[in-house]
């Protein structure tokens, strides 16, 4: 990642990732990708990355936090069955 | 429902049914915001009893300028960061990357990972390095990395949150981003080294 390109890259990741650039810029990007193995490592892995932490997702409040929160806000007879 | 001027009007009054509502609805995403930037259970079960307790304080300062959700997310985000503050947790990595010229941290692994995302969360020493990695960026990378990419807010949603303009979360969560690549990189190279002995 030394050359100008790649480091204009850089700075255009997380838009090119998110879908967020104009489809000039994608071109753009995609030529260069096309040449450059290491931003193609990069991209993909970058890519990857965001995806590995969206799917590991969000932990259930464990049983016993939930009771000591709704304990604390005085609301155990108020909450029913969680959707 | 939560964003409904009634339905903020029902907590102003102290409605115990709607407040009940309100932890339903949010406190899984209060939780897992509590849990990502301190890093530690305890810690954000306190997080989470401090939001919920603070928010229906605030209620009746809340103006509905944001979403419900959003104000939420900015007491949690407030009360976990006065929690690692106490903990004076050293958030500076002494190997952080190289920065180049424009600032945003250069990539130093090429590595290619031959598997995919779902593969790769079926190994629980995937998921610790990915618990590591998460742990070792500073307080202002990960506030923007676990608002945007692990909680799902919009960029703007969570500008609002840290009190920030839009670019510059984006710049942290680029920064963000590439540290993350970097350290679970480094963990699948090794991962492939050890494969091959």
């Amino acid at each position: 990642m030394n050359g100008g390109e790649c480091q204009h890259l850089l700075g255009q990741l997380s838009d090119y990732v998110d879908g967020e650039l104009g489809q000039a810029m994608c071109d753009e990007i995609e030529q260069h990708l096309s040449g450059c193995r290491n931003c193609r490592v990069v991209v993909d892995t970058l890519r990857k990355t965001v995806t590995l932490y969206q799917l590991a997702g969000a932990e259930p409040v464990p049983g016993d936090v939930q009771e000591r929160l709704l304990k604390v806000l005085d609301l155990q007879d108020f909450i029913g069955e969680k959707k | 429902m939560p964003d409904d001027p009634a339905f903020v009007e029902r907590l102003r009054a102290g409605d115990k049914e709607a407040c009940a509502l309100c932890v339903r609805e949010h406190s899984t995403h209060v939780y897992n915001l509590a849990l990502k930037l301190t890093g530690d259970p305890a810690a954000a079960e306190d997080v989470l009893q401090e939001t919920f307790l603070s928010a229906f304080r605030a209620i009746p300062r809340f103006e509905g300028k944001s979403q419900l959700s959003t104000w939420l997310y900015r007491i949690a985000h407030n009360a976990a960061l006065m929690k690692l503050r106490k903990r004076q947790v050293d958030t500076v990595s002494l190997d952080e990357p190289v920065e180049n010229k424009a600032g945003v941290p250069e990539p130093r692994e090429f590595a290619d990972w031959s598997e995919n995302p779902e593969e790769m969360l079926m190994d629980a020493e995937m998921r610790h390095a990915m618990q590591t990695a998460i742990a070792s960026l500073s307080e202002t990378l990960r506030s923007a990395f676990v608002l945007r990419d692990v909680n799902g807010l919009s960029t703007a949603q969570t500008a609002e949150v840290l009190g920030l303009s839009e670019e510059a979360v984006k710049s942290r969560l680029l920064r963000a981003r590439l540290a993350l690549r970097e350290k679970l990189s480094v963990y699948m190279s090794e991962r492939v080294a050890e494969s091959k002995r």
